[in-house]
Order: structure tokens, then C-alpha cells, then sequence
């Protein structure tokens, strides 16, 4: 217990300790030690990439011995792992080797039309849910929509009030308003309330109450 | 009362070929309307019109392909500004499937340019940690990045001469589709005093503004939109440009269905339609 | 309008019409491209991890510039592998000990700093209600204040705190409905780029 679980506590507390205070002392010795941090925290990092490789690879593998269902697909993930590892091995990874194919060609296009299809579902959503059924739902609804149609050119071009009073703000105007006033505020509320989590998070770790990082065990 | 009904029941494949149609068929009628510059914008090109030939920034590309489309025309529209200026353009990574992004954005424009790799630019590539490595930065660039992404030792670099860390660079603009670009606001700016200016998804920017409101950063970019409008600012539209009718009428279409199922919703003694989206 | 004569090209637009097509409903060809895009991706982390962050950033600096301080961090990080193992995963507890406490110690002065002073600073703000400026500086800190009243949940939202709270309700609808906007705006954005790229790079098509 005192190995596996206080020692690790005390590094804990140590460690954040000695790093908090460090912040409000410039002597030479406090940023060497800072400087020994940031080297010393990548190489760290390094290592901590085999456990992602290993966890995707073995969960593929695992899928594949054992026949589960849409196992050849997962034939087809570890084939283009081998094929990107074997081709940068092969032929390199400088511009227009397979390589680097697969990364602008395959990688690229699949990664950013899977979010692309999320423009087509919010907008048939939207259409389905998007109700102005109580006082504050239809707020958000307005606002929604007044943004939606002053950040794009348009907004601009059918605001036709201001040619007759150019004074009266255009709907570009207005969702500039939007973003800087009420939305600045209630985002402002949200970052206030998520920095306080953070801090006593941090504080939590640092004095040994949160240890949910240790894992389950001894 | 049957037509309402029809209309609150419109298949979702249907409202799917109308957005796809009304992307597609801008490109081929296009109408150029003119885009509005916003004040976040705006305080970037200001910021850069003010650099010149001694003056370095560092553009970090710490996003993923899912949000190229956003975001590598903002990245192309700077290093074209920054070139303009002939401003030292040091372009870096903190997201390993964002290498290659960056590495092409850099080329292409430099080749436009007739730009070279290591005298008015250098690509120093992607390293591991990114909060370790911002606070690493502000100490030595030169320890974090012992060479740059060909491999070439950074003191062999001419562009990297004069720059150790951030009292060197005059602008750090990262470009993102996640929070790292808070990571740049906490650990060089308030631990540097670096200044910092991000572009960021449209997803994300709303929530940037108490950002720019407090002051803490120069400007943002803010999805397409922010990357048309720097290309308008620049007066070299590309493809943030192209893609603004498309977006005007793919916006009026969502509106006009949101307008049709609460005009429904009403009529219909608001009853609610089935969740298949 | 001329046909791209690069096979890549060909390529990169059946996997986007393999994507599309889940939007007519799921499918053998949008599962191969979505397990495709997991192997590209990891092969391509593995192979830039070896590459920047093993070799250029751990052994080049340890071998040629006799950094042998890099063995301490090398052992921590050899620990983490120890995760893997059922009987010895406690060994990795120490490396996480240090990154995590670590972290929590450089990363509280600068929360504090860079969120929590530097946003209630921005806060107070100078109060004139002759001017739209003014005005909007009350709405900023009343939306602020209302925001933070709302999440407070200690209190039970009655009488004077629960109307304020509710006044926060509607600062934060507004901003929700802005964060809507942002959204639609920005997936569409997604599907331009898809748009333009089989427009323009592989039809050829001379766009806007």
C-alpha cells in the first residue's frame, strides 16, 4: 500500500508544490529547475504514445481472431497501419511519397467529409426540434438565426432599412452585438465557473483527495 | 391543413439535396457579394500590416484534418500577409495529424511567392507535450526544436539566427479546431508576455470572445468566414472567398425549414415531429 | 472543365461519396472508409511520433549532445508501459504521480491568472447609462453576474437570487443560440471545402 499508493501521492504533492511556487519565484535555480521540467515532460510524453498504439492495435487484433462481427473491416485498419509504417519505412515521408498520398488523399478527405455530414444532420434537425415553444427557446431561436444571417454576406446585402435610414443598425450589426454583449457575458459566466472547477481540481490533486488518476487497485 | 402537415413531414433526405444544392449551385452562380470585416479581424491585419523585414512570427497549425476546410485558408491568407511584409514566417505544430497540413500550407505559398525554406521561413514541425512545450518555448526554441522538420539543426538555420524564444517573436498565431489555443493564451502569454491571435472552427469562436473583450488577445479568426475576410483584407480571395455565396444560401435554406416546422408547429396545435434526422 | 488526371485525386472522392453515402443510411462502403481512416491516422501518429519525437527529440539530443539527464525521464516513461500489466501497473502510478502533480502545480497560477483575474478584471467595467457604451458595459456585467448566480447551485433559486438567476437563463439562451449559429455556419463550412475540392480539384471546374 505504502509503495503502490502514498508514495505515489507524495510525488503528487511534491511535485505540484514545487511547480506552483516556482511560478512566483525568478532565481536561477527555480527556472532551472522549470527548464528541467519542460525537457524532461516530453520525453515522458514519448513513451506515453506505445500505450495508444498498443490499445488500438490489440482491439483490432483481438476483433480479428476472434471472427466478431465486421472483423475484415478491421482487416482494412491494420492493413493501412502496415501499409503507412512499411511505406514511410520504403520510400520516406517527403512529399508525394505513398506516404504522403495517404495522408493528404485518404486521410484528409474521409477525416473532414465525416464532419461534413454533420451540416447536412443539423440542418434536418434543426428543422424537427428547433421549436419556439417558450419564451427563452424562442430567445435562442432569434438569436440563432440572427447570427446565422449577420455573419454571412448576405446579411449585409438584405439589410434594406439602412438605405433608407443608414443609421439603423444592419443585421451584421446585430449579431456583432450579439457576440460582444450577451453571448460574451453568459460565455464569460461559463469560463468564470469552468476555471474555478479547474482550480480546485488542481488543488485536489495536489493535495492527495483526487487520486481517480492512480486507477483502481491497491 | 393536409399541406401543413405534408410540410411538417418533409423527408430528411429532401432537406439533405436542397443544402446539397444550395452549396453546389452558388459556385457555378456566383453572385460576389461583398464581406463585411469584422473589428477581430481586422485587428490582425493591422497588427501584421505593422511587421516588417525584422520581424518574425511563429503561425502554430495545431489542428487535424477534420477542419481543414476552415481552417488552412486562414493559415495560407496570413503566411500570404506575412510574406507581403516579408515578415519571418516560422511555422510550427502541436497536433501530429497536422503535420502534413501545415508542411503544404507553407510550401504552396511560399512557392508562390518564390519564398525559401530556411532564409524566409522554416518549418520546424511537430513535437510531443504541447503545454510543456509552449513553456519550453519561452525559455529556448532552439532546445524544444534541436532541428526542424527535414532534420537540419536549427543553429544552421539563417531565418532562426536571431530568434531564441519569445522576446524574439512578435506574433504567435495558432490555428485550431480545440482549446489548445488557450493553452498559448495561458502559457505564453501570461507566463511570456507573448502576444498571441488565434483562428479558430465556428464552433469554437463563440466562446473566444471574453477573449478579446478582456484584451488578452490581438484577434481572432473565426471559421470561413474569418478566413474570407482576412483573404478580403489581403485582396487575394481564394477559396474562404468561393465558398461565402455557398454559405449565404445553405443559411438561408436551414432558416427558411426552421421557419416552415414552427409555422407548422403552431398551425398544428404544436405537436412535435418524429426524431428522424 | 478538365478531369483530374491524378489516380489520388480518384481516390480521395470515393472515399468522400463512400462517406456520403451514410447519409442515405449505413452501409459496407461508409464502415471500410471509417475503419480506413483509423489505420491511416494511427500508422501516420506512428510513424511521426518515431520520427519527431523518439528520434529527433529524445535520441538526438541524448546520443550528440550527451544530454545523458534524459535517462531519469526515460525511465519514467518506461514505467508507463508497466499500465499494461495487470501484477505491475502500480509502477506506472509513479510516472503519473509526477506528470499529473506536475502539471496541477504549473497549471494553477496560470488558470488563476490567465481565466479567473484577468476575466473579472475585464469585468469592471466603467457604468454610464447616457451613452449605448455604457449600456452595454451594464448588460456585460449583469449577464456576467446573472451567469454566475444561475450555476450556483448551494442556494436554492427563490426570491430575489432565483429572479436573477433567471435573468442568467436568458443571457446564457442568447449565447446558445450564437453558439447554434457559429455551429451551422461552421459544418457547412466542412461541406464547401468537400465541395469545392471535387469541383475544383478533381472536375476541374473554374470556381467563383
Amino acid at each position: 500500500m505504502f509503495w503502490k499508493r502514498q508514495i505515489p501521492l507524495a510525488i503528487a504533492f511534491l511535485a505540484g508544490l514545487i511547480f506552483a511556487i516556482q511560478y512566483f519565484v525568478p532565481h536561477r535555480v527555480s527556472q532551472t529547475i522549470f527548464d528541467w521540467y519542460t525537457d524532461w515532460g516530453i520525453v515522458i510524453g514519448a513513451f506515453g504514445a506505445i500505450l495508444g498504439f498498443y490499445s488500438i492495435s490489440r482491439l483490432h487484433i483481438t476483433k480479428i481472431t476472434k471472427r466478431r462481427e465486421g472483423w475484415l473491416y478491421s482487416v482494412a485498419t491494420l492493413v493501412c497501419i502496415l501499409a503507412m509504417v512499411i511505406g514511410a519505412i520504403v520510400g520516406g515521408t517527403e512529399k508525394g511519397t505513398f506516404f504522403a498520398q495517404m495522408y493528404s488523399y485518404v486521410f484528409v478527405s474521409i477525416s473532414a467529409t465525416m464532419f461534413s455530414l454533420l451540416g447536412f444532420y443539423i440542418a434536418s434537425a434543426a428543422y424537427r426540434a428547433f421549436r419556439a415553444r417558450t419564451a427563452l427557446a424562442t430567445g435562442l431561436l432569434l438569436a440563432a438565426i440572427l447570427v446565422m444571417l449577420g455573419r454571412v454576406p448576405l446579411g449585409q446585402t438584405i439589410s434594406f432599412w439602412t438605405k433608407w435610414n443608414p443609421n439603423l443598425p444592419s443585421l451584421v450589426d446585430i449579431a456583432n452585438w450579439i457576440m460582444d454583449v450577451p453571448n460574451m457575458a453568459a460565455k464569460r459566466a461559463i469560463a468564470l465557473g469552468v476555471a474555478l472547477g479547474m482550480m480546485l481540481v488542481s488543488l485536489k490533486i495536489i493535495l492527495g483527495i483526487e487520486r481517480t488518476y492512480l486507477g483502481g487497485g491497491d | 391543413m393536409k399541406f401543413i402537415e405534408k410540410l411538417m413531414s418533409i423527408d430528411r433526405r429532401i432537406i439533405y439535396i436542397l443544402i446539397a444544392l444550395a452549396i453546389i449551385i452558388p459556385f457555378f452562380v456566383p453572385m460576389g457579394l461583398p464581406i463585411p470585416i469584422t473589428k477581430e479581424v481586422e485587428s490582425i491585419y493591422n497588427y501584421i500590416e505593422d511587421l516588417g523585414p525584422n520581424d518574425a512570427i511563429i503561425i502554430s497549425n495545431d489542428y487535424d484534418p477534420q477542419t481543414k476546410p476552415e481552417l488552412y485558408p486562414m493559415v495560407k491568407a496570413i503566411i500570404r500577409h506575412a510574406f507581403d511584409r516579408e515578415v519571418k514566417v516560422i511555422v510550427m505544430t502541436l497536433i501530429v495529424t497536422g503535420v502534413g497540413l501545415a508542411e503544404e500550407a507553407v510550401k504552396e505559398v511560399a512557392d508562390e511567392y518564390g519564398m525559401v525554406n530556411g532564409k524566409d521561413y522554416c518549418f520546424l514541425g511537430y513535437r510531443p507535450g504541447w503545454g510543456l512545450l509552449i513553456l519550453g518555448m519561452g525559455v529556448d526554441i532552439h532546445t524544444q526544436f534541436p532541428t526542424d522538420y527535414y532534420g537540419t539543426p536549427i543553429k544552421d538555420i539563417p531565418v532562426m539566427a536571431d530568434i531564441h524564444n519569445f522576446d524574439d517573436i512578435d506574433l504567435v498565431l495558432s490555428f485550431s479546431g480545440s482549446s489548445i489555443v488557450v493553452s498559448w493564451l495561458t502559457m505564453a502569454k501570461e507566463r511570456f508576455g507573448q502576444n498571441i491571435a488565434w483562428g479558430v472552427t465556428g464552433v469554437m469562436a463563440p466562446d473566444y470572445y471574453i477573449y478579446l473583450q478582456s484584451g488578452q488577445i490581438v484577434g481572432m479568426l473565426g471559421g470561413l468566414k474569418g478566413a474570407a475576410e482576412y483573404e478580403t483584407l489581403i485582396n487575394k480571395p481564394d477559396t474562404a472567398t468561393a465558398g461565402m455565396d455557398a454559405q449565404s444560401w445553405a443559411h438561408v435554406i436551414i432558416i427558411v425549414f426552421i421557419l416552415i416546422g414552427n409555422i407548422g408547429f403552431f398551425i398544428t396545435g404544436k405537436k412535435n415531429l418524429k426524431p428522424n434526422i | 472543365m478538365h478531369l483530374s488526371p491524378n489516380i489520388w485525386v480518384w481516390i480521395a472522392v470515393f472515399f468522400t461519396l463512400c462517406i456520403y453515402s451514410f447519409l442515405y443510411k449505413d452501409n459496407p462502403f461508409y464502415k471500410f472508409a471509417e475503419h480506413v481512416v483509423v489505420g491511416v491516422s494511427v500508422g501516420y501518429g506512428m510513424v511521426m511520433w518515431w520520427n519527431l519525437s523518439v528520434v529527433q527529440r529524445c535520441w538526438v539530443p541524448f546520443i550528440e549532445q550527451q544530454r545523458y539527464d534524459y535517462i531519469f525521464p526515460a525511465i519514467l516513461g518506461l514505467l508507463l508501459i508497466f499500465r499494461l500489466s495487470q501484477k505491475l501497473s502500480w509502477l506506472s502510478r509513479y510516472t503519473l504521480g509526477f506528470t499529473v502533480g506536475a502539471g496541477a502545480g504549473v497549471g494553477l497560477p496560470l488558470t488563476i491568472q490567465a481565466t479567473i483575474l484577468k476575466q473579472f478584471q475585464a469585468t469592471v467595467l466603467p457604468l454610464n447609462f447616457t451613452t449605448w457604451a455604457g449600456i452595454c458595459n451594464f448588460l456585460i456585467i449583469l449577464g456576467v453576474l446573472s451567469g454566475l448566480i444561475y450555476f450556483f447551485f448551494s442556494k436554492e433559486h427563490k426570491g430575489v437570487f432565483g429572479g436573477v438567476a433567471q435573468v442568467g437563463i436568458w443571457f446564457l439562451m442568447i449565447g446558445f443560440g450564437a453558439t447554434f449559429g457559429y455551429t451551422v455556419m461552421a459544418r457547412l463550412s466542412l461541406a464547401i471545402g468537400r465541395v469545392l475540392f471535387i469541383l475544383q480539384d478533381a472536375l476541374g471546374v473554374n470556381v467563383g
